[in-house]
């Protein structure tokens, strides 16, 4: 078996001193897996996923990413980030730039690439997200389903190893969840990564390697779509999976 | 059963016109009855005085430089000829009188650069240069001591020079310096936030009066003896620090405002604080604060009237210096301090005119 390309061990983290966050995390992600976290809100998905990039720090144990242990060291946090994308739930485009000027903001100042090549790359990136004729706008003149795709393909234009996403379409429209979720299936098929907090049940049943259950802090379960979904193990699950596709 | 078919209903004009002249009068000016007597009464109150300020100002004026034919109509009406006499004295103060030109091309280039940077196309790189030889022009003009030019030292300088060469540079520092101290006060070093924290609050502790007073009287005395720092360039100091508290309040208000997703998401990108900051955080924050940073260049535009106290004739204190040494004309400082008002008010309406253009700018490129 190949080298995970993230682990944690033993990790945990706590808000102040008293809101213990995560608890006890060991989780090993294989290169190319493609995993679904869920779990009820306040459970320490969105941390967890946060903790991988560094938007979080954990206080106990050992989180590895692309074989860099993350630690204070502001380089192997840098290092880190570069190897991973993150999609949020609020989309965090930025207002004041362009469609365009969003997508070649990093690969300019980050990865130093000459404008011509950084838009080039950014104009690949929009047309595999079905949006390039959007690229002149700015980001409040998209709609919902729109915008979450630009900062998809702005994540995308670093070329991570990694993709995070941070209930991507939790913030959309019913109209536009459809939209967003087609473009991650079809990045779903090309290799990368992926770690997303989503309850988008379906998508996970077609594309995820491994479905993840946490509550308070913990994963509870971990199995595949399949084993998760039709024979859950511990009753917390089978009571969240209750409701949440009980209607 | 048959499905109903969705059928757009085809969009109709509305039934009461609330566009144009008509309208506009009727909703802001006689919407209802307290509005229409308060308009009715601001029109009698408008016909009335009026003519009275048309008479005073303008017919029954008199223009000429002559002192006795100003006494005349003293009470009637104005006496402008009180600046015809004065204008030089006012807009350039103590400076050498036959040497005034020098002052007068000096704040022309600076004023000709200040509107230039306020240009879009003008902003490219090389107007640091522009700014640069722009200084040095000025500096040259004023100071002279070469090419047949009489040193001039600084405590000659005055009136309209002063004020622009003090707001100018002011401005131009205590911005930069604001944006630095918003930032500190955020900053997660203890050290740095402490500092920007205690200079915020000790400057704003204190009226900009007992600033310029320190900073000419009490500065000396903490240096060694036989080391001068000009009045002037501690004057400017007082005035920069005085307004970069204020202004780096108004800057960390802006970033308050920021969304903390647009940190996050220049963090997951890879950018270094300074990128952040500069690409992502500031041009939101700033962009917010325009109207109170404007709010703030016009104050200092009209506080460096108070480096009087420190005897440095600019603009006001020019004009108190023209007309007291004079008993003749003393009596029409009114008229002089009207001349004055028109320099300050133009200056400070174009500055309020630029901050809206720039707000209609920032929202246009949006388009929300």
């Amino acid at each position: 078996m190949t080298e995970p390309i993230i682990t944690f061990e033993k990790v945990n983290k706590w808000y102040g001193n008293n809101f213990h966050v995560l608890r006890d995390i060991d989780l090993s992600v294989a290169k190319g897996e493609r995993i679904v976290v869920c779990g009820p809100s306040g459970s320490g998905k969105s941390t967890l996923i946060r903790c991988i990039n560094r938007l979080e720090e954990h206080q106990q144990g050992t989180l590895k990413v692309d074989g860099v242990e993350l630690t204070d060291d502001v380089k192997s946090i840098e290092r880190v980030r570069k190897e991973v994308g993150m999609v949020f739930q609020q989309f965090n485009l930025f207002p004041h730039l362009t469609v365009l000027e969003n997508l070649t903001l990093a690969p300019m100042w980050v990865s130093k690439l000459p404008k011509k090549d950084a838009e080039e790359r950014a104009m690949q990136q929009l047309t595999r997200v079905k949006i390039a004729e959007q690229a002149g706008k700015y980001p409040l003149q998209l709609s919902g389903g729109q915008q979450q795709r630009v900062a998809i393909a702005r994540a995308l234009c670093l070329t991570p190893k990694i993709m995070l996403f941070d209930e991507p379409t939790s913030a959309l429209d019913p109209e536009m969840i459809k939209e967003v979720l087609d473009v991650m299936t079809e990045l779903a098929g090309q290799g990368i990564t992926m770690i997303c907090v989503t309850h988008e049940m379906g998508f996970a049943k077609a594309v995820a390697d491994r479905v993840i259950f946490m509550d308070q802090g913990q994963i509870v379960e971990e199995n595949t779509p399949h084993e998760f979904f039709d024979h859950p193990k511990s009753d917390r699950t089978k009571d969240f999976l209750s409701k949440i596709l009980g209607h | 059963m048959n499905a109903a078919s969705f059928t757009p209903i085809a969009p109709r004009e509305a039934p009461v016109r609330t566009e144009g002249a008509g309208p506009w009068l009727k909703r802001n000016l006689f919407g209802n009855v307290p509005s229409t007597v308060a308009t009715l009464i601001l029109i009698g109150l408008a016909v009335w005085w009026l003519p009275q300020l048309a008479s005073w100002g303008l017919v029954k004026a008199v223009f000429a430089p002559s002192s006795e034919e100003c006494q005349a109509a003293r009470g009637i009406g104005a006496c402008w000829g009180v600046v015809t006499e004065k204008y030089r004295l006012i807009m350039f103060g103590r400076y050498p009188f036959e040497e005034q030109w020098r002052p007068l091309f000096a704040t022309l280039a600076m004023v000709t650069v200040l509107v230039a940077s306020c240009v879009r196309v003008f902003w490219k790189p090389w107007l640091g240069l522009l700014w640069a030889a722009m200084l040095a022009l000025f500096f040259g003009l004023m100071f002279g001591g070469f090419a047949g030019m009489a040193y001039v030292p600084t405590d000659r300088w005055g009136g309209l020079p002063l004020t622009v060469l003090l707001a100018t540079l002011s401005i131009v520092l205590a911005f930069p310096l604001a944006v630095v101290v918003a930032l500190g006060r955020r900053s997660n070093m203890p050290a740095i936030k402490t500092i920007c924290v205690l200079y915020v609050e000790l400057i704003r502790g204190v009226p900009l009066i007992s600033v310029l007073f320190m900073a000419s009287f009490m500065f000396p005395l903490f240096m060694p003896p036989g080391t001068s720092i000009d009045v002037l360039l501690r004057v400017l100091v007082g005035i920069t620090l005085f307004s970069g508290a204020y202004m780096a309040e108004i800057v960390r208000g802006g970033l308050q405002a920021i969304p903390k997703g647009q940190q996050e998401a220049a963090d997951t990108l890879g950018l270094s604080y300074w990128q952040a900051q500069r690409k992502v955080i500031l041009p939101q924050a700033l962009a917010m604060v325009v109207p109170g940073i404007m709010n703030n260049f016009i104050a200092i535009f009209k506080d460096t009237s108070l480096v009087t106290i420190v005897s440095l004739y600019e603009l006001t204190g020019s004009m108190g210096l023209a007309l007291d040494s004079d008993t003749d004309w003393r009596p029409f400082k009114i008229e002089g301090y009207f001349f004055i008002a028109a320099i300050y008010f133009l200056f400070c309406f174009s500055m309020s005119r630029y901050s809206l253009w720039i707000e209609k700018r920032l929202s246009a490129s949006k388009n929300r």
